[in-house]
């Protein structure tokens, strides 16, 4: 059956389209494009996207808005049920607004937007979306944010590492985060969240400095089983 | 406006915009100020009987996010007994 992946657009998402490339790139399946004020999501999803972007400007919090559109109830339901959800960037904070993910991300520590590519540390390779990665493995990503500051108390912290739910950490201090958190996954490992932008690293350019492939690692995970299958 | 909300990082939560302001202040050559912390304020007009519960599900809802912040609610209009 062919794959199904769906990405979400919100008013000011502006990595959407990003995604669906990414997502066609590595299943070979156009991806499906759904409007947040859409209350139901198609049947038979494989692989829902969050994409990054300034949803709704950033008014309240970032993600804040956009996390009671209509949509995300239906992302809710579709995460509950095991499909995998992958947040990115303003995905991620929409992930921790409406619940799915714990913690909060808030303005970066150093005030200013970071925008470059960072070297993350593989902490988690069991989930839907790191499966194919192998553990402590470095991968470059790039980053683009003002508020990825991730927070949470220790208690959640600790549960996280715990738990082995940090997918990524930053290698070096790029906005604040606590311990060095990049991205983290649910407890059933079907729901990621990471600030990087893997779609954005999903094939080698002619300069070193873009590009890179390393983000493909994190689709083919997801979609890899499927599609081979 | 009958209705004011006070959103606040809660206190151990680090505040780098208030960081920020408190560094300007400070170049400023305003001396004597010892911390500074940033937060929003909501303004809204509600109907006369909404009550203090409903006001505290829409903050704890969607104007502040609990992870990291408080809200105090007031309510500025003071009540008027009939003559």
């Amino acid at each position: 059956m062919a794959f199904k992946g769906a990405v979400i657009t919100f008013p000011g998402s502006n990595c959407d389209r990003d995604m669906a490339v990414a997502i066609e790139a590595v299943s070979g399946e156009c991806a499906i494009r759904i409007w947040h004020g859409d209350a139901q999501l198609p049947d038979g999803l494989d692989l829902i996207a969050l994409p990054g972007g300034f949803s709704y400007g950033d008014y309240l919090r970032c993600g804040a808005m956009a996390a009671k559109s209509p949509v995300m109830r239906a992302v809710a339901d579709a995460a509950g049920r095991g499909v995998p959800v992958l947040g990115v960037c303003n995905g991620f904070q929409l992930l921790t607004e409406s619940g799915l993910l714990p913690g909060a991300l808030m303005r970066n520590g150093q005030q200013t937007f970071v925008c470059r590519t960072v070297d993350l540390e593989v902490a988690n390779t069991s989930s839907v979306f790191t499966r194919s990665l192998t553990p402590d493995e470095h991968i470059r990503i790039p980053v683009a944010h003002h508020d990825g500051n991730y927070f949470a108390d220790e208690a959640t912290l600790d549960a996280l590492e715990g738990d082995g739910r940090v997918a990524f950490r930053y290698t070096d201090q790029v906005n604040g985060s606590q311990r060095n958190i990049a991205g983290i996954v649910n407890n059933a490992g079907n729901v990621l969240g990471m600030m990087p932008h893997p779609e954005r690293a999903i094939e080698d350019a002619a300069h070193p400095s873009l590009g890179g492939d390393d983000g493909r690692k994190v689709f083919e995970s997801a979609i890899g089983a499927l599609v081979t299958a | 406006m009958n209705t004011r909300i006070l959103v606040r990082l809660k206190p151990g939560v680090l505040d780098p915009q208030g960081r920020a302001v408190h560094n300007a202040l400070d170049s400023l050559g305003f001396d004597g100020v010892d911390d500074v912390r940033v937060g929003r304020m909501i303004e809204m007009d509600v109907a006369e009987g909404t009550s203090d519960d409903t006001l505290r599900a829409m903050c704890e809802q969607l104007l502040a996010n609990m992870v990291i912040e408080d809200f105090v609610v007031e309510r500025l209009d003071p009540v008027v007994e009939p003559a």
